[in-house]
């Protein structure tokens, strides 16, 4: 077989194909994005559809701060990657752990809605339609959240041991790109949840 | 070269104790093992999933019969049903896939072995978890109580009020659990196929086979999740009160019914993608020609891809769609006809003026070739709607989609075992065994499934466990069951055949087709490591190329 090599004029000298981990984390993407559109659709097809109260025009709040928060942690973790990329390890320790803080802030503020919807509202999933559709589709994507930070802490673990350098900062930008994703989806659940839907 | 290193490797393992032997299959990440274990793991339940029709088929020989009581009926189709679809067509193919699309491509394993292995086991313990319910379904006490609401578990019927104990529970797991399997498989046939193609396996030298399970990969991640949404939905409000499903609570059984469609029919093109791919393998070599419109046969696999994902609602015509909905549905289905039209078109092109060799797996593929016809255009028949409205729920549905599944589906996998058999396991299947398998299984099928038809437009209802004497069913069911019998026997002819091939089989040699995709290249089983060298490929067909100097298929790209 290895003699078909030379004989033919037309193989290909020079043979480049895409890295795995960029594949895989991109098919998960789409896998993922198919998930949350069918919580999406029906959190947006049960709109005004509760028999009872409350309905989310009377409690919810539109968490601004928190949105900026994981917005941001997008370009930390981009500048991160870079950095990596670089062999700038410092510089790329302190904006993971940046991210990290940042990421961990958002699900702050989502506990805290929640836990503002529970005791003050009485907003449960079993409550209604809304509590049904709003805590399973933001319980989601705080699920993806903790999923990404978890992954983060173990890489800022193995960063403070002085593990992460150059070499790996391949896997590090298949990581940055689901964090991406999670970011991206929160401005998809933003819109629908706290603009769309009230 | 290759074949050395192959002798001494089976002569150590013979000498390997059993425990180690069995430690080294239950361990394996190497795809050739997975392959095998997905395709032998299925054949498990596919003897299963059998024998849960047989039982179905027994209870409807005749009006008034009590083989088995309405509880065990429908516990009966809704377990058939799952298991065939979940976890032997999907599992099934997979293993082929697995095991194919490496050696195809002149890789040596898949981009991510272990998650190859945690795929299996997830999509195997999926189904154990399916089958426990039968222990456990009711609780702890052991009284068997499987899933019994069909394999659609429509709303309300899942919910808690209406399923109660664990069965539905169960149900939803095995197939969460299995779901995450496939998307893990699906991620890995993707990144295989785009990352791994030795030199000058461009895009468009690919093997029809290793593109057409490219575009099943994709159709997975976007048709298995949607599924798994509403798994985890149905699990929400069966455990924490939601009410997605609960109408009381204003929630839609209706909502359920697409997102469980907006599975299940590209879950079908899952299913039959792959076997397009097997006969664009096989009808080539064995009619000793290169197959006719490759670039057509692509775009035609890809257009498939697009449009069934918006055909699904032609599941649901009888339950009041507004009449936008049911010509928009009515048109996409029909649509979907065209590219799989013209495949059927290719293949036969292919055929034509060929030196066709009619050994077991060309029988098979024309078998397919004509059974897949007949069970398109009873499909493009319910795809009109007022059609649709008549004969929905009845058992001409039945039988249009069970000629899908299994004069589709299972002709084109039984062609591709006896094509890939002997690649597996040195071995030829045997010609003899084969051809009684293919006449016995065609003779049941037809006598089965034709059949079923009939029925059908007299107005026997699907899943109802008896029935009144004298409106002309008896002797239709009659013959039905007896068809059913005979596959059954057929099946037990391929079981043999499989077995005493294994064992007793002509040995192979490295290319018994005189094929021409890098498969054949390696020895047969191929090494651990598949290629002695990584090959290089100038077109695609890379062994007509070695083995016909004079007038390489290079020469004219």
């Amino acid at each position: 077989m290895s003699a078909t090599t030379a004989r033919f004029p037309n193989a290909a000298e020079s043979w480049n194909l895409p890295s795995r981990g960029k594949v895989a984390m991109a098919g998960l993407i789409i896998a993922e994005s198919a998930i949350f559109t069918i919580f999406v659709v029906a959190y947006l097809f049960y709109l005004g559809k509760s028999v009872t109260g409350p309905t989310p025009t009377e409690v919810l709040e539109t968490p601004i701060f928190y949105t900026i928060c994981l917005l941001s942690s997008s370009l930390t973790i981009h500048l991160a990657a870079k950095c990596l990329a670089r062999g700038i390890t410092f510089a790329f320790l302190g904006l993971w752990l940046l991210t990290i803080a940042l990421g961990g802030l958002f699900l702050y503020g989502t506990a805290q809605e929640w836990h503002r919807l529970i005791f003050e509202h009485g907003l449960t999933i079993s409550t209604n339609l809304f509590g049904t559709t709003y805590y399973s589709l933001v319980g989601l994507h705080a699920f993806h959240v903790t999923a990404g930070l978890v992954m983060l802490v173990i890489v800022a673990v193995f960063g403070l041991i002085g593990r992460v350098g150059v070499r790996q900062s391949g896997d590090i930008e298949v990581l940055s790109m689901y964090w991406h994703f999670v970011d991206a989806v929160w401005v998809v659940v933003f819109t629908v949840v706290y603009v769309l839907g009230r | 070269m290759s074949s050395n290193v192959i002798t001494v490797s089976i002569q150590r393992t013979e000498a390997r104790p059993w425990v180690d032997e069995l430690h080294q299959w239950l361990t394996t990440v190497d795809h050739k093992r997975l392959g095998i274990l997905y395709i032998l793991s299925s054949l498990l339940f596919l003897a299963v999933g059998g024998v849960e029709a047989l039982i179905i088929r027994i209870q409807l020989m005749h009006s008034h019969n009590n083989f088995v009581s309405p509880e065990v009926f429908n516990r009966m189709f809704t377990m058939h049903g799952t298991t065939m679809i979940f976890f032997v067509a999907m599992p099934i193919l997979f293993g082929f896939a697995n095991y194919l699309v490496p050696l195809m491509i002149g890789a040596c394993d898949m981009a991510f072995p272990r998650l190859n292995a945690f795929s299996f086991w997830l999509s195997f313990l999926g189904g154990l978890l399916l089958y426990f319910s039968f222990l456990g379904g009711s609780g702890l006490y052991g009284a068997g109580s499987a899933p019994d609401v069909g394999w659609w578990s429509y709303a309300p019927l899942g919910a808690r009020a209406f399923s109660p104990g664990h069965s539905s529970d169960y149900w939803t797991l095995a197939l969460l659990v299995s779901g995450f399997g496939s998307i893990g498989t699906a991620i890995n046939i993707i990144a295989t196929i785009l990352c791994l193609r030795c030199p000058g396996m461009k895009i468009n030298r690919m093997p029809l086979l290793v593109w057409m399970n490219l575009v099943m990969a994709g159709m997975v991640l976007l048709a298995i999740t949607p599924l798994s949404a509403a798994q985890i939905m149905l699990l929400i409000d069966r455990y924490l009160g939601g009410h997605f499903f609960d109408t009381q609570a204003g929630g839609s059984a209706v909502l359920w019914m697409h997102f469980f469609w907006i599975f299940g029919h590209p879950e079908v093109y899952v299913l039959i993608i792959p076997c397009f791919a097997f006969m664009s393998e096989i009808i080539p070599v064995l009619s000793r020609k290169p197959i006719f419109g490759y670039p057509v046969m692509v775009a035609a696999t890809v257009c498939i891809g697009f449009v069934s994902m918006s055909v699904w609602a032609h599941h649901m015509f009888t339950i009041g769609m507004n009449s936008y909905a049911n010509s928009f549905f009515t048109l996409t289905t029909m649509a979907v006809g065209v590219p799989t039209g013209i495949k059927i078109f290719n293949w036969i092109g292919t055929m034509w003026g060929g030196r066709i060799q009619f050994k077991t797996p060309m029988l098979f593929s024309i078998g397919f070739l004509f059974q897949f016809l007949i069970a398109g255009l009873t499909g493009i028949m319910m795809a009109c709607s007022p059609f649709d409205w008549q004969l929905s729920l009845s058992y001409f549905v039945v039988a249009h989609f069970h000629y899908v599944i299994v004069g589709g589906i299972l002709f084109a996998l039984f062609a591709a075992f006896y094509y890939w058999y002997p690649k597996m396991t040195g071995r030829m299947l045997s010609e003899r065994l084969g051809k009684w398998h293919f006449w016995l299984f065609l003779i049941g099928f037809h006598l089965t499934f034709d059949v079923m038809h009939i029925p059908g437009i007299l107005g026997m209802p699907r899943r109802i466990y008896t029935y009144e004497p004298g409106r002309g069913w008896d002797t239709l069911n009659l013959i039905i069951t007896i068809g059913a019998f005979i596959q059954a026997i057929a099946i037990l002819v391929f079981v043999a055949n499989l077995i005493v091939s294994y064992f007793k089989g002509v040995r192979a040699g490295s290319d018994p087709w005189d094929a021409w995709t890098l498969e054949w290249s390696t020895s047969s089983p191929p090494p651990a490591y598949n290629f002695a060298t990584v090959p290089t490929v100038a077109s695609r067909r890379p062994l007509w190329d070695e083995k016909h100097l004079e007038d390489p298929d290079s020469q004219y790209e």
